[in-house]
Order: structure tokens, then C-alpha cells, then sequence
């Protein structure tokens, strides 16, 4: 058999270079997504006025502005905040603390998708949290657990099993909002089929195998969730539902 | 037991970020030995990625010998050439080298170094196509295609934005293509962008130039292209002006642009 | 008000990047913005409720191939689906001499046609699953009145799948809205392409972006201004009394 087409013109290696990158992306921002969203769905649910302002605001603004907006205002603008932040510590310590953080397109890219989908997940933790019994929190807190072990071992079983449908969609959503990164000069797939495409005017020799990537990805995860929703609902017969 | 692995959920989670913000590229702080040039790919014959994803082309060699003689410590940063500048100010990288054009409204915000190349832009159509660049009104509904925030794209927008439909693309290379393609009825190129792309002076090409070389008003087109610097960093631009001056001394310079071009860009060619 | 005006008079005549050519550039992208995400969303629309009333046919045949086309737009980037028609025709040798060619030709085709079949899948699902939570009991006594299917489709399924349906679909127009922001690739002058322009333009990010960001912001929250004030309209019978 002839394999030299997955060569893809010289192109095969960083296409593979490409895929990888973007699942780094997709996963590191999905952990920063995670725990945002837990954060922010714990303050909103707090009864701390405060907390809960802050956290209504930046739930409203993620959702009022699109993720390339927000990526290309933290990539182009975020350095330059940055710079003044760190100019200001060199000033204010006499030049002790010299420091540059460079915000790259990983950085801003993981950064920006984590930021984005921390306030979808936020949604989906607090509906989740609600729909947790209240009485299963006060028997663990009578057991003489505390708040942390309650949280741990009784809130955070139960409450997966309700926020699992929501994460797997976000999930979905997040995986092909990498796809942008590309346009940052982040070199995913995506940028790689578009970099090949321009130069050898093959559209579909490229392009469709990255969208069969995203496919193959996004089934597998499907299965997982698939597997991890089973997990969760131990001990709930369907009736329950 | 399936609960004891429940429970190590979350610090697991926040581990595993930690591990991975620890290993993101770049992350780190900068060290102030070396210098990082941006340069815009691509822009074929100064600059393109092979399709392995190695950097090559006139700038590539140029800067690296420039490096080489200023005994610096060199890397290359791909930048889109929209956040080109700004990326500079905010230390991205400490040089431009791409084919940036000295103008008045840059001299404001960088410091150039003398200039290293300096070619006029063109007009590219359909072999064929009778245009008069003087009569507006037959210019009208035209579409031209130009590489947005470029010396062309600020001379199309103010001397034609009027009459024209200008499409403005991140790259050089993207106006090439829909020029190709038919989606405009002309580009607006710098010289050897053209010349690559079309190859439009070989008589049986399908496109070639019309209208005269333009290079004029100085104050758009500016005074040839050169390397962008922090305005403070004086020490840096005065090591690539010293290497320069050398590389064009001793003959490096011409044999470098040999290898590229088939006729000469230099800042004092006489043409 | 005088106060007011001399005020932002003042503001303005102090920058070079809010002057009277760039506010030109940012209304056009306005409009395009508009533009765009409206018409791809009504014929979304259009092609969607057909799709999902026949999704739920009993045909494998008719069934499954409508179940891929939509899996396949939602499983994949709207970008690459863009970057699909704008790229896919142009480099296709003679595409210039059909009729095909007056789609490919202006940017704004490419990106509507993508756009449109991208919402459509989404709509599509939408749709299919509120037809499907339809209560038995109403599709029952609709055929109890002697109701035939078409009718019963069209006055009994429909209007109240339509109602469940909204607070899903308010969602996929603010979602299509944000989407939108990558027509920018193809040339397209819409708000985020004019953002681009001034930044290219002034080096200016936070000015370009945040004023664009603004915009969205005023747009989104109108689109669901309007979701929230339809749901109170279509589904008073649903509110609790009192």
C-alpha cells in the first residue's frame, strides 16, 4: 500500500506538531475552566455581597463579548497591562524586582479560553450545587465532617452526577473554540492547514482531515463522558431521575 | 475504593495545573543577553516557512549574518504584522526586521536603524486589464487588495478608499491568492512580493504591472525599509547599523541578495 | 447637555484614533455585523424547522443522513467550515466561468453560506428536541379531534415546540453573534475587522478592542432583552398565577 499521501506534501509532521497543541490548549484551558467555574459558582452562592457582585459581573461580561474579542484584547492588550504592572513593582522596590512575563499566544490563548469558559462552567457547577440536597450536606456536617471533608466527600460526589451533562457540552464547545488560537498566531492544527492551504491551493486535502480530527476527538470524549456519567450515577436507578 | 479516588478530585486538579503552568513555553522571564527579532511570515522571497516549519528567505539570512557580526545572541519570533509594533513596545521582542518601510508616523513610536533595501510598490492585474489610474471614475466598484496597516494599505485608503472597494488581508500572500483566484481585479504589492508571486515581467505570465512604480509621497511611502527598535535602546540600533555598514563594505550584502533576486534592491541602486 | 457635548467634543479632539473616518469604519462594521449574523440566522431558520420535523421520522433513510449533516457542523470549528467555502471553490480550475462563481466571488457569500448551514445544524437540534418533548397527551387529542398529521404538525406540535424552544434558540442567536467575529479572516469588514483595522492602524489594542467589545456587549444584552420579553409574551400560560 501506498502511504506517501500522508505526507501531505511535507506538512504531515507539523500536522500532527498541530493536533497536539491543540489538545494541550483544550485541556490546560478546561482545568482553568474548572476551577474558575467552581470558584465563581461557590461565590455566587455565597453571602458575601461582594463576592457575589464580582462574580455576577464577570459572568455577564464573558457572555456579552465574543471569545476573539477577549482573546485578541488579553493577547495584544494583556502585555502591556502586564509591562505596567511589573514597571510599577521595579519602581516601587527600586529596581529589585526586574521582571518581564512575556504573554505569548499559549499563555494568552489557554489563559483567554480558560477565562471564557470558567464563566459557562460557573453556571453549570451552581445549577448543579442547587440541586444537591440540602439535607445530605447537614447529615454529613452532624457526622462531625468538616465543611472541606463535607465538601469532599458528600457535596461534590453528589453534585457531579448533576453538572456532568453541562461540563460534557462545554466541553464540546471549548474544544473547538481552540480553533481561534489559530488566528493569534498560535500554530494548532488549524494554522497549519491554513498556512498549507495558502501555499499549495488544496483546501480540502488539508482542511478536511483537521476537521476529521476535531470529529475523532470530540466522539472520544463523547464515550468518556459516556463512561464517566455511569460512574457518577452509582447507587441512582433511572427511575430517580 | 471508588470514593477514596473521588475525593482526590480537586487537588489533583489544582496539581495538575500547577505541573502544566510550569511547563508552558515562554512562560519564563526573560533573560537580557539575548535579542529576539519579530519578522512577518510569510513574505515570500524575504521570508517563508518550509512546509517542514523551518524559516528561510533573504531577511532569515540577513539577519542572522547581522547577528552573527554584532556577536549577539539571536532568535526569531513570528508576528502577524498588525501587532508588529505594538509588540515591540511591549517587549515581545527587542527588533523588527521585516521589511518595514522609515515613515514619519513609525518614527514616532520606534527608532530605525539606516535602511537596508528600498523598493517602489505596483499595481498588478489581469494581463490585459485597461486601467487608467488618473481617471477615478472608471476605477469605480474595482476591487483592490492590499496587506492591512502597510505603507500600501495607508496610500490605497487615502488616495483611492473613495472610489474602490478595498480588501485589506493579513498577509501578502492572501492577496496573491485572491488576486489568483479572481476575487479582486488588482492587488497592490511591494516590487519583489509581486515579482515572486506573479512573476509578472516573463511575457506569457498571467498578470502583469500597469501604472509607473510607485514610491511617492515620502511622507506615506517612506524612505526605504530598515530594522524597528525601542526608542531607548540606541546601543542596540548603533550594533546593527555598524554590521550593516559592514556587510555592505565587504560585498556579504550583494552576495546574499544574489541568492534571491535577480536584480538589485539596495537603498542606492540606480534605476 | 451643552456641558455634556463640550465635554466629549473635548475627549474626542485630544485623540486621533475616535475621528470622524474610524467611527465611519466602525459603523460599516456595525452593519455588516448585522447583516451578516441576521440573514444567516433566518435562512438558519428556515432550512431548520423542516430538518427537525422530519430528524424524528420513523425513515432510517430520511433520519440519518440528517443526523450527520448536523453532528458533523457541531462536532467541528466554525472556522474551518469557513475556511471550507471561502478556500474550498476559489482554487477549483474553471469554477470561474459557472454560476458557482457569484457565491465565491464577494467574501460575504462564502461566510453567509457557512454561517447559515453552521446555525442551521444547531437550530436543527433545537428544534427536533423540543418537538420531541411534545406532551403525548396533546398529539393524542389532536388526533382524537380527527386532526391528520400534517395538521396536527402544524397547529399543535409546532406553536408549542416554538415556545419551548425559545430560551435555547435566544442563546444560539447571542452565540451566532459572537461567532460572527471570525468573518474578520475573510476580509469581511464587520466589528471585529474594524477593530483590527484601527489596531493596525493607531497601535492602539485597548482603544480598539474595548470599544468593540462594548458594542457586543450592547448588542448581546439587546438580543436578550428581546428573548426575555418574547418569553413573557409566548409563555404567560405557563406562569405560575398570581
Amino acid at each position: 500500500m501506498d502511504l506517501a499521501w500522508l505526507d501531505f506534501q511535507g506538512y504531515g509532521p507539523r500536522l500532527i506538531e498541530g493536533g497536539w497543541l491543540t489538545l494541550r490548549v483544550a485541556v490546560l484551558s478546561m482545568v482553568i475552566a474548572l476551577l474558575l467555574g467552581m470558584f465563581t459558582a461557590s461565590a455566587k452562592l455565597s453571602s458575601s455581597a461582594l463576592l457575589k457582585g464580582v462574580a455576577t459581573f464577570y459572568t455577564t461580561v464573558i457572555r456579552g463579548v465574543p471569545d476573539l474579542v477577549l482573546m485578541m484584547l488579553l493577547f495584544y492588550g494583556g502585555q502591556i497591562g502586564v509591562n505596567m504592572l511589573t514597571d510599577y513593582l521595579y519602581d516601587a522596590t527600586g529596581g529589585r524586582i526586574d521582571w518581564f512575563i512575556d504573554i505569548d499566544a499559549f499563555t494568552a490563548g489557554v489563559i483567554t479560553i480558560g477565562f471564557i469558559f470558567g464563566a459557562y462552567m460557573a453556571e453549570t457547577f451552581r445549577g448543579a450545587f442547587m440541586a444537591v440536597d440540602a439535607g445530605q450536606m447537614e447529615a454529613a456536617r452532624a457526622y462531625g465532617m468538616s465543611p472541606l471533608k463535607a465538601f469532599q466527600r458528600v457535596r461534590f460526589p453528589l453534585m457531579m452526577r448533576h453538572a456532568l451533562p453541562g461540563l460534557g457540552n462545554n466541553w464540546m464547545v471549548l474544544l473547538k473554540t481552540t480553533a481561534l488560537v489559530s488566528i493569534i498566531g498560535l500554530t494548532d492544527m488549524v494554522r497549519v492547514a491554513d498556512e498549507a492551504t495558502k501555499a499549495t491551493h488544496q483546501p480540502f486535502l488539508f482542511l478536511l482531515p483537521v476537521a476529521l480530527g476535531y470529529l475523532a476527538i470530540a466522539s472520544l470524549s463523547e464515550l468518556l463522558f459516556q463512561w464517566l456519567t455511569r460512574r457518577y450515577s452509582v447507587g441512582f436507578t433511572e427511575a430517580n431521575d | 475504593m471508588a470514593q477514596a479516588t473521588r475525593l482526590r478530585f480537586i487537588p489533583t486538579l489544582a496539581a495538575s495545573l500547577v505541573v502544566l503552568v510550569a511547563t508552558l513555553p515562554n512562560a519564563a522571564l526573560a533573560s537580557g543577553e539575548q535579542v529576539r527579532i519579530a519578522i512577518d511570515v510569510p513574505y515570500e522571497p524575504f521570508v517563508y516557512r518550509t512546509p517542514s516549519g523551518q524559516l528561510e528567505g533573504f531577511e532569515i539570512d540577513l539577519g542572522n549574518e547581522l547577528c552573527k557580526r554584532a556577536q549577539l545572541d539571536c532568535s526569531w519570533v513570528e508576528q502577524g504584522w498588525d501587532g508588529i509594533i505594538p509588540g515591540l513596545l511591549s517587549r515581545k521582542y527587542d527588533a523588527i526586521l521585516s521589511s518595514m518601510a522609515i515613515t514619519a508616523e513609525r518614527k514616532q513610536q520606534v527608532l530605525f536603524s539606516d535602511p537596508y533595501y528600498n523598493t517602489p510598490s505596483v499595481w498588478i492585474a489581469l494581463r490585459g486589464t485597461q486601467v487608467d489610474l488618473d481617471d477615478k471614475a472608471s476605477l469605480k466598484g474595482k476591487t483592490v487588495g492590499v496587506q492591512r496597516g502597510t505603507i500600501r494599505d495607508v496610500y490605497i485608503t487615502e488616495y483611492y478608499g473613495d472610489v474602490m472597494q478595498v480588501r485589506r488581508y493579513g498577509s501578502s500572500q492572501e492577496v496573491a491568492n485572491d488576486l489568483k483566484a479572481g476575487r479582486l481585479d488588482f492587488a497592490f504589492e511591494d516590487y519583489p512580493i509581486a515579482h515572486d508571486a506573479f512573476d509578472f515581467q516573463s511575457s506569457d505570465a498571467p498578470f502583469e504591472q500597469f501604472g509607473p512604480d510607485i514610491s511617492t509621497p515620502t511622507s506615506i511611502f517612506g524612505e526605504g525599509a530598515a530594522i524597528a527598535f525601542r526608542p531607548r535602546d540606541e546601543a542596540l540600533a548603533e550594533k546593527f547599523n555598524q554590521a550593516l555598514e559592514e556587510v555592505n563594505a565587504d560585498g556579504t550584502f550583494k552576495a546574499l541578495m544574489e541568492r534571491y533576486f535577480d536584480y538589485d534592491l539596495s537603498v542606492n541602486a540606480e534605476d | 447637555m451643552e456641558q455634556l457635548n463640550q465635554a466629549i467634543i473635548d475627549l474626542l479632539s485630544g485623540n486621533e484614533i475616535f475621528t470622524a473616518n474610524t467611527l465611519d469604519i466602525y459603523w460599516e462594521g456595525l452593519v455588516n455585523t448585522v447583516h451578516l449574523v441576521f440573514v444567516s440566522l433566518l435562512i438558519g431558520i428556515l432550512l431548520a424547522v423542516p430538518l427537525a420535523i422530519l430528524r424524528g421520522s420513523r425513515f432510517a433513510i430520511i433520519k440519518w443522513p440528517i443526523w450527520c449533516y448536523t453532528y458533523v457542523f457541531r462536532a467541528t470549528p466554525l472556522l474551518i467550515q469557513l475556511y471550507l467555502a471561502y478556500y474550498g471553490f476559489a482554487f477549483v480550475p474553471g469554477v470561474r466561468d459557472t454560476w458557482i462563481w457569484f457565491f465565491v466571488e464577494e467574501p460575504i457569500y462564502p461566510a453567509l453560506f457557512a454561517f447559515t448551514l453552521n446555525t442551521a445544524a444547531y437550530t436543527t437540534e433545537i428544534f427536533h428536541g423540543a418537538i420531541k418533548s411534545t406532551p403525548r397527551g396533546e398529539v393524542e387529542a389532536a388526533r382524537a379531534y380527527g386532526m391528520s398529521r400534517a395538521l396536527t404538525i402544524r397547529r399543535i406540535v409546532l406553536p408549542s415546540a416554538f415556545r419551548r424552544a425559545l430560551p435555547a434558540y435566544g442563546n444560539e442567536v447571542i452565540f451566532m453573534l459572537h461567532a460572527s467575529a471570525i468573518a474578520s479572516v475573510v476580509t469581511i469588514m464587520d466589528l471585529t475587522g474594524a477593530a483590527y483595522y484601527v489596531y493596525a492602524r493607531f497601535y492602539a489594542p485597548f482603544t480598539a478592542f474595548i470599544f468593540v467589545a462594548l458594542l457586543y456587549m450592547v448588542l448581546s444584552f439587546g438580543i436578550q432583552a428581546i428573548f426575555r420579553g418574547l418569553e413573557r409574551w409566548l409563555l404567560a400560560h405557563l406562569r405560575p398565577a398570581g
